[in-house]
């Protein structure tokens, strides 16, 4: 500073010496309202509304047929449930995709980076709603779906279009959901 | 305290009841073995974000999802792929969350103006105060 005397006219007036104050309270609410506002931890696919990127898996079980994309476009409505037998919510979600099934709609599974041994024995003790199982070791097929976990479980049209992707365990209360997501698929 | 420890090392040795999961993707944690390759996998692999672990990027996260991710991104590289091929297919797929490399958007642009205004904003006041105590 020089030791000048400011001359009035450059004397910041009296609601400009706050401004900076009201700023930074400003920021600080910003920054509450974010910190208390829980933020979502799902990655949701961005491929819903457009088809099923192709692929061809082997079978996760002897006996059972594997999956492949081509399975899809038979002109009915699937749900295609990504699994695995070390998931823990797999085993809660396991009774509604057994009611699914039991209601008639074709359950196909892709069980992600699993072995066939562990596959049987969840199998046998959750249930199986399965009509094919497709066995995707190296998790690739589940990366090209835009699945960041299991279980996920995805519904895809007559045509091979995914059009629902539903992150976490289904539960019981959400079967109606699913069932009316799947009626959509049909028109 | 004896018997406390006996279990404690009990449930450490605990056989796990869950079955576990199993990484068999061929590059998880293998290197390439072209070095020029695998470094520009390696590039591309701390600016991806794992999807499980979300802090992580997929070159630091053990989660097997991640091992899943870095496979596709050395395959791919083999395979003659650019890096920006594979973050666009992965954006594709998981959305701008997947990538950490900063994107002008719609959304961000206002996070690359803002400074570059403050600094306009700055040095127009700084001018305005020397021009004035430079004079007589």
């Amino acid at each position: 500073m020089t030791g000048e005397p400011e001359s009035a006219a450059n004397k910041p007036s009296r609601w400009m010496i706050w401004l900076p104050l009201a700023l930074f309270l400003g920021f600080i609410a910003l920054v509450m309202i974010g910190l208390y506002r829980p933020a979502p931890r799902d990655v949701a696919s961005t491929l819903i509304g457009k088809p099923m990127p192709e692929f061809d898996l082997p079978p996760g079980l002897p006996g059972r047929p594997g999956l492949a994309s081509a399975d899809l476009k038979g002109g009915e409505p699937h749900l295609v449930n990504v699994f695995a037998s070390w998931c823990l919510p797999c085993r809660v979600e396991a009774p509604q995709l057994e009611r699914l099934a039991a209601m008639g709609v074709p359950v196909e599974g892709i069980s992600v980076r699993d072995r066939t041994e562990d596959l049987k024995q969840f199998l046998a003790r959750y249930g199986d709603p399965f009509q094919r199982i497709g066995a995707d070791d190296d998790g690739q097929v589940q990366l090209a779906l835009g699945s960041s976990g299991v279980p996920e479980t995805y519904v895809i049209d007559g045509k091979g279009v995914i059009r629902y992707q539903h992150i976490g365990e289904i539960r019981a209360e959400q079967i109606p959901m699913i069932l009316e997501k799947l009626e959509e698929a049909r028109r | 305290m004896r018997a406390l420890l006996a279990l404690l090392m009990l449930m450490v040795s605990a056989v796990p009841l869950a079955a576990q999961e199993e990484q068999t993707a061929p590059y998880a944690y293998r290197q390439l073995d072209d070095p020029a390759k695998e470094e520009a996998a390696h590039d591309l692999m701390v600016a991806l974000r794992c999807l499980q672990c979300q802090g992580q990027s997929i070159a630091d996260s053990d989660a097997p999802i991640a091992g899943s991710m870095r496979s596709l991104v050395r395959e791919r590289i083999a395979a003659g792929e650019t890096p920006d091929q594979i973050r666009d297919w992965l954006m594709e797929r998981y959305g701008d969350y997947v990538s950490y490399e900063p994107r002008i958007t719609s959304l961000t642009w206002p996070l690359f103006a803002l400074p570059l205004v403050l600094i306009a904003l700055a040095v127009l006041l700084l001018r305005r105060r020397f021009a004035r105590e430079s004079k007589p």
